[in-house]
């Protein structure tokens, strides 16, 4: 077996550490409920608005409200320019956010509505889809909604052969030796611990993949205390 | 003023641990602990736990008084916008003089700003009621929104911000509880600073002792605060 070569990461993290965090909840006055997250270079912005009629009127649902997500990267967010618009990428991320977001939010008590939620990336730098969620969730539930729980996100992955949390952009995209690059977000709800969105970028051993969920629930407690402290917070400086 | 320390909770966390606590308006049980099922300030009174929420978009209830406009007339009613999820209903029959159904716009034209009760709220949409005092048509003056979380604090303890506002400027200033505010007057100018005042407290909602920051503020604009009960 080839020795294993990434043994030490280019910014001095340890292997099991996550980016510097911070995050705000109440930056776009105007909408119901808004936040930001940013971890290393990578930062969202969610924004939701509703809920609010739902047309046209053959996509409401009489029983409950509907959540509808829209994810998109900035032109800039990336060094080559992002052509603006939907793409095969971002309806993907669109549709596993909505579906991670839809267990926790719960709109039953608004029919026949719908629940906007956009996220934006101005900057990023590997790990956008968990930032959006990260940020997604401090929004819906700065908007007052009805949420079970949170949800926080995270990126673990798999560098040739040694695990590591929250990739970066070199480390998710731009590592070809060795084994190459695993990588798996995941979302864990915040109270009963379950997995809300759980996918899988590459190969990984059975047993590696448990040791990955591990690592990941540790990385979210982090996560959910920095969602936490921005809502209690709540827009408020320092 | 309130002086304990405001507890805010986010959805999911524990408020209160036991099984005598009964779980409110946003909150839920899990096993043993009263968990938040929504962002806000968790009040525990009693036994009786809930969660106010701080933020976020009006939700209409049963007895309330908003600020809507006319947006769309039928045949025996008039649908009012007032900023929530669904459109309101107004029926003729809850207009309190007769209208002729086939001169609904002499009475309420479009584009036209009422103040209106909340009669009933259906998941179909919400019904609405004019039939009392206070409520009508609302002619002169000009409506600001604030949004629904800052309505407790410009109306204030039993009244208290609103009669202060009143007695220093002498306009009439309705709040409607989905966040916007009627003001009235007989001079444009007072209106103007009525405005100013309004959008400080909204500016300030989270502030305490927002009454002494008002009066000031009031001063500092050259209008005389009058010597009412307004003090706390």
């Amino acid at each position: 077996m080839a020795k294993n070569i990434y043994t030490k990461r280019d910014d001095g993290r340890k292997m099991t550490e996550v980016r510097p965090m911070t995050a705000k909840v109440g930056i776009v006055p105007s909408a119901d409920g808004s936040a930001s997250f940013e971890t290393g270079k990578t930062k969202a912005i969610a924004v939701v608005r509703g809920p609010r009629t739902l047309h046209p009127q053959h996509m409401q649902n009489a029983k409950t409200g509907i959540l509808r997500v829209n994810y998109g990267m900035m032109p800039f967010s990336v060094e080559d320019r992002i052509r603006p618009g939907p793409n095969r990428r971002s309806e993907e991320i669109s549709k596993v956010t909505e579906w991670a977001l839809n267990s926790v939010v719960d709109l039953t008590g608004f029919p026949n509505t719908v629940v906007d939620v956009f996220i934006q990336i101005p900057q990023a730098d590997a790990g956008t889809r968990v930032a959006g969620i990260n940020a997604a969730a401090m929004a819906l539930a700065h908007a007052g909604l009805p949420m079970k729980q949170m949800v926080s996100a995270i990126g673990v992955g798999k560098i040739d052969q040694t695990l590591v949390v929250d990739l970066d952009k070199f480390e998710d995209s731009e590592f070809h030796d060795g084994e190459g690059s695993t990588d798996i977000p995941i979302v864990l709800t915040s109270r009963t611990k379950e997995i809300a969105l759980l996918q899988l970028d590459g190969k990984i051993s059975v047993d590696e993949f448990k040791e990955v969920i591990e690592m990941g629930k540790v990385a979210c407690d982090d996560i959910l205390k920095v969602q936490m402290e921005a809502l209690k917070n709540g827009g408020k400086d320092e | 003023m309130v002086k304990e320390k405001r507890n805010i909770v986010t959805p999911g966390e524990t408020i209160v641990s036991g099984n005598e606590f009964l779980p409110g308006d946003g909150a839920y049980r899990d096993g043993e602990d009263i968990v938040a099922g929504q962002y806000g300030i968790a009040i525990v009174a009693e036994k009786h736990v809930r969660v106010v929420p701080v933020s976020g978009a009006y939700y209409p209830k049963r007895g309330n008084s908003i600020i809507g406009t006319i947006v769309d007339i039928t045949f025996n009613g008039w649908l009012i916008d007032f900023g929530g999820a669904q459109n309101a209903f107004l029926p003729v029959s809850e207009v309190p003089m007769y209208v002729n159904k086939n001169e609904m716009r002499e009475f309420l034209d479009f584009g036209e700003s009422v103040i209106v009760k909340v009669w009933d709220v259906k998941s179909r949409g919400v019904d609405l009621s004019m039939k009392m005092r206070g409520f009508g048509k609302i002619e002169g003056g000009m409506i600001i929104s604030v949004g629904p979380n800052k309505v407790p604090r410009i109306i204030g303890k039993e009244g208290s911000m609103v009669k202060l506002i009143k007695g220093a400027t002498g306009c009439d200033v309705t709040v409607g509880q989905n966040g916007k505010v009627w003001i009235s007057g007989k001079d444009a100018n007072m209106e103007v600073a009525t405005k100013k005042i309004v959008e400080f407290i909204a500016d300030n909602a989270v502030t305490m002792g927002l009454t002494g920051m008002v009066e000031k503020f009031i001063k500092d604009m050259g209008l005389k605060v009058a010597a009412t009960e307004a003090k706390e």
